[in-house]
């Protein structure tokens, strides 16, 4: 793998014609991840974010990494495996236990002209942060009127875990898609992973990048393209994992794994169902959301977190502005419950989406006769 | 029984008292009893009848019984007992050796005697005796000065102009002009400021004008803000001045990691911030010092300890003796300084930037002060301070006049300078109206003083009146710089905005290009 890594690439520097780059990247890998070819390598998605870092790192002196245990523990969750040892104290800082503080600082750092990626050990605590976040790094290009620019990358894990309760387990893909200045990116596949943390880390503007945990040791199959060190996903644009002509399902991050299996079934019953995988949830992807809808004329959305003011709100509204006409039946919103996040297994399993909710909304979308079940 | 007590305290640190974990123990039942008699009964359970017995005897009793304790001790108590002439033993903890003590002592809550205030001048000007300070030449006092009186006119005239109607809010810094003006003077125009939003007096030593000021006031086309924020928002990129950010010090975090930012440069600078009294119980203050020890930055942390956030005075505020003892519960060099005293300002930022950027260390600078003026526009102090008091304020412990005084005394102001500013007024005043309704309200009748004001005064009101003609900024301004490239879903509102006022143009102000 390291030598795919040290590939020369023929597109020389980093920053021209990304969409070009990715347009003659993605169809490969798409390809690859249909199983065409039995040589396409398997890659965590926790190897995928590491060797994302690395590169990047690597490529650019001002890219340091920063958060509570990234260097000596190798990262809460292994991410930053190894990157202390290759780049010492200065660029993987260790910090002590104070959000506010070392995003404030992160913050500050970037205003200079430094690029960090500050990592939160959930996305939950990053509210601790969020006033440096929103007020201070996703504002200040306006408010300053271009003077001052915020080329930062805020990122961990987001949404539910397994067994965590309510503090470790919301997802915030809302919270921060509603605020103009940020850029919101969810991976789902470990080509997801590695393309969009590079792109988000180029990135002029201030990324927010919102990982899962339950999919840092899911290992997915990568084109030798997305191997390169110069791979890279362009930022506002969706992918569709599985065409179909039924419905449209999207969905982001591990609910994209659900939709996927969701689909399986439902073809078994003869539906066929089309997955988005949203990749950008702040500029979304209303292009290919709308295009998919008035190609199937059905919608259900997917996601994780609470159901009002979600993803699956905006989602629905676009098409129903956009598209209203090409609809055969009502949108359907899939979400969590509108609960905090509770503990014991069985009551978490019944707060999470899960694929039998994807295939009856999806259903009830096509026949109309499966009555809704109970909803809060 | 004096000396019975020194005895048996003595005995107790030969014995090592406080290893023996049953003494300890014993030691901490009795909360009410005196030392001496904790002592006495050590090992054994404490009875009425104990304290009763001959101190001598009991002190001797309990020697015995401990040393037949020691006994049954693990060889490693076995080898303290050699070091047991040594009164000042060191415990080895994470973080570092500690001396132990056997007496229970709190620390108290304040010192004896407050952090003494570094100050250089008396009230009337004069440079105490034996004071060390940092030398100003002539030209850099006369520009301070200078620049203090433009500062102060500057506030009283926006300020006005806010109470008209022509501005929507302002902040004045009346008060603080030698925190503002000396501490600029101190600095190089590389290092790096993060200001609150009561320190205009850094830009005007920077060299921003009247004009850029009310431009930023007025929102108008040549705002390097756009017109995008409130009034006194400054920022300039070119003056290394981070635009004003409203939320309280959020620009202490970020000031550390701009610092460290510079570390990694190895720059010859360093990065200034301020806050106030009340900055200082956010959370982010207390991150940012933590942080700024540990990682070695080289920033000046810059306390304006004001006595009042808005309506909070400082005993509301903290209980602390002020913020400079905080600085040390953080690591970090602090040092208290009369923000009144233009010249121990200057001398103490001086040095602060030496040792900042020699040493690689963060340094706490509380400069003690008063702020004269209301909080903002939007404030009337009246309601919860007594007007004398911020009269007092104003005249007595004026640092503008101060400041006068000693450069007077040093023949760097004289009647020659004013004769010229005062013919240089006469001119102005010849040709255009009269504006001495807005005499400065500190004027004690001196002519320099009055000509100095009125120049600056006119120069204000024509840049008032210049910005306030000045067309606002442009539509496309409303739709850039949210992100550095402009996304599709504003490209496309921008456009159907201009169709819209293209088609309705009776509807869309006159004043706003489009």
């Amino acid at each position: 793998m390291l030598g795919i890594l040290r590939q020369k690439v023929s597109f020389g520097g980093s920053h021209i014609s990304i969409v070009e780059q990715s347009f003659l990247r993605i169809r490969p890998a798409v390809n690859a991840s249909r199983g065409y070819t039995s040589a396409a390598k398997e890659m965590t998605v926790r190897d995928a974010l590491n060797s994302a870092l690395d590169e990047e790192m690597s490529a650019d002196p001002k890219v340091f990494l920063m958060g509570e245990e990234v260097g000596e523990y190798q990262g809460a969750y292994k991410i930053s495996k190894g990157l202390l040892d290759k780049y010492g104290p200065e660029r993987v800082v260790d910090t002590p236990i104070t959000e506010a503080g070392f995003t404030g600082i992160g913050v500050g750092a970037a205003y200079y002209g430094l690029r960090p990626v500050i990592e939160f050990m959930t996305f939950n605590f990053s509210m601790q942060a969020i006033d440096h976040i929103i007020n201070s790094a996703a504002k200040s290009n306006y408010m300053s009127a271009g003077q001052i620019s915020v080329p930062i990358v805020f990122r961990g894990p987001n949404g539910a875990a397994a067994g965590v309760g309510a503090q470790h387990s919301q997802c915030y893909a809302a919270w921060y898609a509603a605020c103009p200045g940020l850029k919101v990116l969810s991976p789902y596949s470990s080509e997801d992973a590695r393309g969009l943390l590079k792109a988000a880390i180029r990135d002029p503007d201030p990324v927010v990048f919102l990982e899962n945990e339950l999919l840092y040791g899911e290992s997915f199959p990568v084109a030798a393209e997305v191997l390169d060190s110069s791979f890279c996903l362009p930022i506002g644009k969706a992918k569709i994992e599985r065409e179909g002509k039924d419905v449209t399902i999207t969905a982001f991050s591990k609910m994209v794994g659900y939709a996927l299996k969701a689909a399986e079934i439902l073809a078994n019953e003869g539906i066929s169902a089309e997955v988005i995988n949203l990749r950008s949830i702040r500029p979304m992807d209303k292009a290919t959301i709308n295009a998919s809808v008035r190609k199937t004329n059905r919608l259900v959305t997917v996601e994780e977190g609470f159901p009002q003011h979600g993803v699956g709100a905006e989602i629905c509204t676009s098409v129903i502005e956009e598209s209203f006409e090409y609809l055969d039946a009502a949108v359907e919103r899939i979400a969590g419950a509108d609960v905090p996040m509770p503990y014991a297994a069985n009551l978490e399993r019944m707060a999470v989406p899960q694929i039998e909710d994807i295939v009856r909304a999806a259903k009830r979308t096509c026949y109309r006769s499966v009555p809704k079940a109970a909803t809060a | 029984m004096a000396i019975w007590f020194t005895r048996s305290k003595n005995i107790a640190h030969y014995l090592n008292l406080k290893r023996y974990v049953g003494v300890s123990a014993g030691i901490v039942l009795l909360n009410h009893t005196s030392l001496n008699s904790s002592l006495q009964s050590s090992t054994i359970p404490l009875s009425r009848d104990n304290r009763r017995t001959p101190p001598a005897a009991t002190c001797f009793g309990s020697s015995a019984t401990l040393f037949s304790l020691r006994r049954f001790e693990s060889t490693e108590a076995e080898k303290r007992l050699y070091d047991y002439e040594d009164e000042y033993q060191a415990l080895d903890f994470p973080g570092g050796k500690v001396a132990f003590t056997s007496e229970m002592q709190f620390i108290s809550e304040s010192a004896e005697k407050r952090v003494p205030c570094y100050r250089v001048l008396d009230d009337h000007g004069q440079l105490v005796m034996g004071s060390s300070f940092e030398q100003v030449s002539k030209e850099a006092a006369v520009k301070m000065y200078g620049n203090m009186v433009t500062l102060q006119i500057m506030d009283t005239i926006f300020y006005e102009a806010q109470r008209q109607g022509r501005i929507s809010f302002y902040v004045t810094s009346l008060g603080e002009e030698a925190i503002n003006i000396a501490s600029a003077a101190a600095l190089t125009a590389d290092d790096i400021i993060l200001p609150q939003y009561r320190e205009p007096g850094i830009l005007l030593w920077r060299g921003f004008t009247l004009q850029e000021f009310a431009n930023q006031c007025f929102g108008n086309e040549a705002d390097y803000g756009k017109g995008r924020q409130m009034p006194i928002h400054y920022g300039s990129r070119k003056h290394n001045f981070f635009t004003i950010s409203s939320p309280i010090a959020t620009q202490l975090p970020q000031a550390v990691g701009a610092a460290y930012s510079l570390k990694m440069d190895k720059k010859d600078a360093c990065v200034v911030t301020y806050f106030g009294d009340g900055g200082s119980s956010e959370g982010d203050f207390h991150a940012s010092l933590n942080f700024a020890a540990v990682m070695e930055a080289p920033v000046i942390f810059i306390c304006r300890n004001n006595g009042w956030a808005i309506s909070t005075p400082i005993l509301e505020q903290f209980r602390s003796d002020g913020v400079v003892v905080k600085g040390q519960a953080y690591g970090i060099r602090s040092i208290r300084v009369d923000g009144n005293d233009a010249l121990a300002v200057y001398s103490a930022v001086h040095t602060a930037r030496e040792m900042a950027i020699s040493e690689q260390r963060p340094i706490l600078v509380e400069a003690l002060t008063y702020r004269v003026g209301h909080h903002s526009t939007s404030d009337d102090s009246t309601k919860y301070r007594p007007a004398d008091e911020i009269e007092y304020w104003k005249m007595a412990r004026n640092p503008v006049n101060r400041f006068r005084k000693w450069v007077e005394k040093n023949g760097w102001w004289s009647d020659k300078d004013e004769s010229e500013l005062r013919s240089n007024v006469r001119k102005q005043v010849e040709v255009g109206k009269l504006f001495i309704c807005l005499l400065n309200p500190f004027s004690s009748g001196q002519l320099s003083k009055f000509s100095l004001t009125c120049y600056t005064s006119m120069q204000l009101l024509q840049a008032i009146q210049v910005a306030e003609k000045m067309e606002k900024p442009p539509l496309v301004d409303l739709f850039t710089d949210v992100y550095d490239l402009p996304p599709s879903n504003l490209l496309e509102q921008e456009r159907l905005l201009k169709e819209t006022i293209k088609r309705h143009p009776q509807d869309y102000p006159s004043d706003v290009p489009v």
